[in-house]
Parts: structure tokens; sequence; C-alpha cells
């Protein structure tokens, strides 16, 4: 089953056509990898399955992104898309304020009060995060305490705070050294189980270590996707091949 | 590797050590004068108003200046009903101004369109440069008569128009800082709290303004020191009277006003005891700035 379906979708930024037709499946829990030269694209198209986009001017979309059979950009109440499509960004980015508030922030803007509930969420998503037992100890301290690889596992506790079904992530290990990165795709291959995962990474290795499904974008055109051993083992397109190969990109 | 550079490599002799290198001697001491003329001019004013200022303290002793209530040189010099006027006068305009300022900084910030922020920047920055006396004028024109017709009274010259206009006054600080350190803040704070599926306006109350928080203490500061410091547009819309005030619907002067009003024709201790004023006013700013430090260096732990 998917979970998202991205039909017939063009992206402009002003006169720049930043997304050109793109029609891409993305099946429920899996991890499908978005992968492509700086400026293909694939942050772009990863930014409007959540209407992140929104927040930049001049943006112009057409076509249609589905989500369980509601197209996002008419049917859907935003805020609403982002609690069931939450997102995890290239650099760590907790709020200023403790670890605890920074779980609990998503949960207290929706209005939820009850401290039972809010304790139990905060330690559960912190369990599935991997981060409760580094941080269970001072959790009133300061996020901006915690090593990078670990303010990303709090930003993506934070986001499995608010039950979503899809977790889109942009690069979230490319500011990590390869012990904290080893630890997010361990977490990844986690939560694959319940969540449908989205990943943009610049890492091919990456790609191939954690994802089911590879997508390979080019100069904003979706040049090929499937399964990810067919991308990297039997490329159809002469563009995928040079680039998972290593001639360029 | 071309000639040039070939050449340059193998002719070069390093040069010898230098006991002094004049220009950056030079350079040093323009800097390090430039950086004196603000400590200089603090330390003289400092140094001078203690100098003609203690007499009147000594004479008239510290209790009884800072705790007198009757002011009528040269026999009684009681401070306490100008040190009121300046802290109601300056915590009215606190109130009133500071949370106009700060939802506009919001508002131009993140929440206006384009053209609206450039009608409403431009206003609040030729807000900032107009002169005091001119906010007088105004204060004296507009407000002033409609506190008399309002509240029913004889002479609007009261400590609530004062506070009305120095609300104003601090507007444009405030303003300017606070958006400066709003728009300062990394992108990622807001994309953070709105991917949560937070809303604009509750991202905007629980992360924005609480990460810019340094930056709009500054602004407030920096507006309290303007309101605290104010004296001409306060000597014209506050009545001046050197009586304790009743209510901010009397007219009071505060510690600038007293300084500024007298100064002319004091002589002797009564012009000691218009120092020793300069004094309490000098008290207030160091004890601002130093609360700013103590709550900027809070947040920095």
């Amino acid at each position: 089953m998917n979970k998202l379906e991205v039909n017939n979708l063009n992206l402009f930024y002003g006169e720049n056509h930043a997304l050109k037709n793109i029609s891409l499946a993305i099946p429920a829990r899996q991890v499908t990898a978005l992968i492509g030269p700086s400026g293909c694209g694939k942050s772009t198209l990863l930014r409007t399955l959540n209407r992140m986009n929104d927040l930049v001017s001049g943006v112009k979309i057409n076509g249609d992104v589905m989500f369980e059979g509601n197209n996002i950009y008419q049917d859907v109440d935003v805020k609403h898309l982002r609690m069931r499509v939450g997102m995890v960004f290239q650099k760590p980015n907790p709020f200023p304020m403790s670890i605890y508030e920074n779980v609990a922030f998503g949960l207290k803007a929706q209005g939820i009060k009850d401290k039972k509930v809010l304790d139990d969420t905060v330690e559960e998503s912190l369990r599935s995060a991997a981060l409760w037992d580094e941080v269970k100890d001072r959790l009133n301290t300061p996020a901006f305490g915690l090593s990078g690889g670990q303010q990303q596992r709090l930003c993506i506790a934070r986001t499995i705070a608010m039950k979503p079904e899809v977790i889109l992530m942009d690069e979230p290990t490319s500011a990590l050294d390869p012990i904290a990165t080893h630890k997010i795709e361990e977490l990844m291959d986690e939560l694959r189980k319940q969540f449908t995962i989205v990943i943009v990474t610049h890492s091919m290795n990456q790609a191939k270590r954690i994802s089911d499904k590879t997508a390979f974008f080019w100069m904003g055109e979706l040049v090929e996707h499937g399964e990810t051993t067919q991308i990297f083992n039997q490329p159809i397109d002469q563009r995928t091949r040079g680039y998972v190969s290593g001639e360029f990109g | 590797m071309t000639t040039a550079s070939k050449t340059h490599s193998q002719g070069m002799q390093l040069a010898p050590a230098k006991s002094y290198d004049w220009k950056e001697m030079v350079f040093h001491a323009l800097f390090l004068s430039c950086a004196m003329v603000g400590v200089l001019s603090v330390a003289t004013i400092g140094w001078f108003v203690f100098s003609e200022g203690l007499p009147a303290f000594k004479e008239a002793g510290v209790s009884q200046m800072l705790f007198g209530k009757e002011w009528l040189p040269p026999a009684l010099f009681g401070l306490l009903p100008m040190v009121v006027a300046s802290i109601i006068s300056t915590a009215g305009a606190v109130i009133i101004g500071v949370p106009i300022a700060l939802l506009t900084a919001v508002f131009l910030a993140e929440l206006a369109p384009n053209w609206l922020a450039n009608i409403i920047r431009p206003a609040v920055e030729l807000l900032a440069g107009i002169p005091s006396v001119v906010y007088g004028f105004f204060g004296l024109v507009i407000i002033v008569p409609a506190i008399e017709s309002i509240f029913n009274i004889p002479a609007g010259n009261t400590i609530l128009a004062g506070v009305i206009v120095l609300a104003i006054m601090i507007l444009p600080t405030v303003i300017t800082i606070s958006e400066t350190s709003l728009r300062a803040l990394p992108s990622t704070y807001k994309e953070g709290a709105l991917a949560l599926g937070a809303s604009h306006i509750y991202s905007i109350f629980k992360v924005l303004i609480p990460a810019a928080r340094s930056g709009i203490y500054t602004g407030i500061a920096l507006g309290v020191a303007r309101a605290i410091g104010e004296t001409m547009a306060i000597i014209m819309v506050m009545g001046n009277a050197p009586a304790m005030p009743g209510s901010i619907l009397e007219p009071a002067r505060t510690l600038t006003a007293n300084i500024a009003m007298e100064m002319s024709y004091a002589t002797g201790i009564h012009a000691s005891a218009l120092y020793s004023t300069g004094i309490v006013l000098l008290a207030f700013i160091v004890l601002l700035n130093g609360s700013l430090l103590y709550l900027n260096r809070k947040r920095a732990h």
C-alpha cells in the first residue's frame, strides 16, 4: 500500500522550474531514499510532502500530492498534515529549552496539558529514539548541552512524540560524525517497522545500507526509481548508472 | 610552476625579526585611544558629578536626601518625590510601550506582508529621529487636553501625560532592536516548530520570542534608559511640582526635570544638591545595566 503518492508534480521557484512532472509512489513502512546531486530537486520534493515549501515566497505548485487518498494541497489542514507527516532536518535544531520541553513541544502546541500524558509520551518517544538512557537523569537541562548526534536523536524523538505515520528526513546525518551517523541509521532500522520513512541523502552508501526503495533525481527530473538493489546494481538509465558508480555528481 | 613564482620563492629572503613594527603600533595606539574616549568620558562625568554632589549629601545626610519628601532648597533636599516620579513614569512607559513595541516587532519580522512592513518600518524609524522637544509639543497639544477632558481635571499636566509621551518615545528603540534579534534567529527554529504541527502564532510565542530574549532585553533596557533620562518632553507635559504625587493624575517632577529646571539659577549647596540628583540618576542607570547583564548571563547558562 502506498502512503504517499506524488502525481505529475511541477514546482516553480519564480521562473526556475525546480521539479519537472514528478510522479512517485511511496510505500508504507519502508524507507525510500531520494538521491541525486545538489540542486537536483530532492530536498524540494521532500518539502512538498509536508508543505514546508509554503514558507518560501514565490513558490508555485501544480499536480497532486496524495496522503492516504487526500490531496494535501486541497483537502487537509496543514497543521494536521504536519502532525502526521513529521520532519527531521539536516542540522539538529532543538529549541532553546529543556530536553523534556523539546519532546513535549508538539503535544503542548495541540493543547495537551495532562502531566501524565506528557510524561509518558516524553519517555516513550525518547526510548523509541534510543536516547532515554542517556538523558533520563537530566530531562530538565537545556537541549543544547547534548552532543550533535544526541540532539539529532532528540529531534527524532520530538517528531515521534506526535505519533506520525511518515517521517521525512532531510540529510539527517550530514552534520554528524560516523559514529553518531551509525547510531541514527540503527535507529532508522528500528523505526521502519512502525513508520514510513523518506530520506534525502548525499551518501550513496547510506542509501544502500538503509533504504528499500531509491529514487534518483537529476536537474529537477525523477530519472529512475525502484528497489534500492536494482537502482544500484542494474540501473536502467545512463545517468543513474553514471551517478551511482561515482563517475560524476 | 610559473617563472614568476619560481624567482619569487627562490629569491625571497626571510626578513629579520623587528623589535618594533611601527605601523602596527601606530594603528594599535589609534584604536586604543578611540576606545578610551568613551571610558574617559564616563569616568570624568562620574568623578565630576560625585565631587560636586557629595557636599549636599554630607550637609543634608544620605537618608534625608533619599527619603526626605520635601524639596525646599536651600533648607530641605528631599529627593523622594522625584525618585518616585522617575520610577513611576518610566515603569508606566515600559508597561504601555514594551508590549506594543514587541508585538509591532513580531508583526514586522514575521507577519506583515512586505508592502506593509515597508510603510511601518520607515515610520517607526522616523519616530526615533523626532527631537524630544517636538514630543513635548505633541504631548502638550494632544495628550494634555485629552487627559483634561477624559478625567475631567483642571490641569492635564500629569504623570499620566508623561507616561504616554515616554511610552511612544521608547517604541522605536524597542521595536528596532527586537525586530533585529527576531530576524537574526536561524530559520530552523521556526521550521522545526511548524513541522511539528504548531501554529505560526504558537511558534512565535513559545519558540521565537524566547529564543530572541536576550536581544529583546537589550531593547527594553535601552528603552528604559531613554525613558529615565528623558528631560525636555517630560518638563513640558508633567507639571513639574516638586511634591509627592498622590496619583498618576497629579503633576510631578522627575530627577532629570529637577536638574534642568533649577540649574540655571542654583548656587552653593543648592547647586550641589542638583548634582546629587545626578548621582541618584546615575545609580539608577548602573542598576539597570547591571540587571540586564545578570538576566543575559542567567540565560546563557
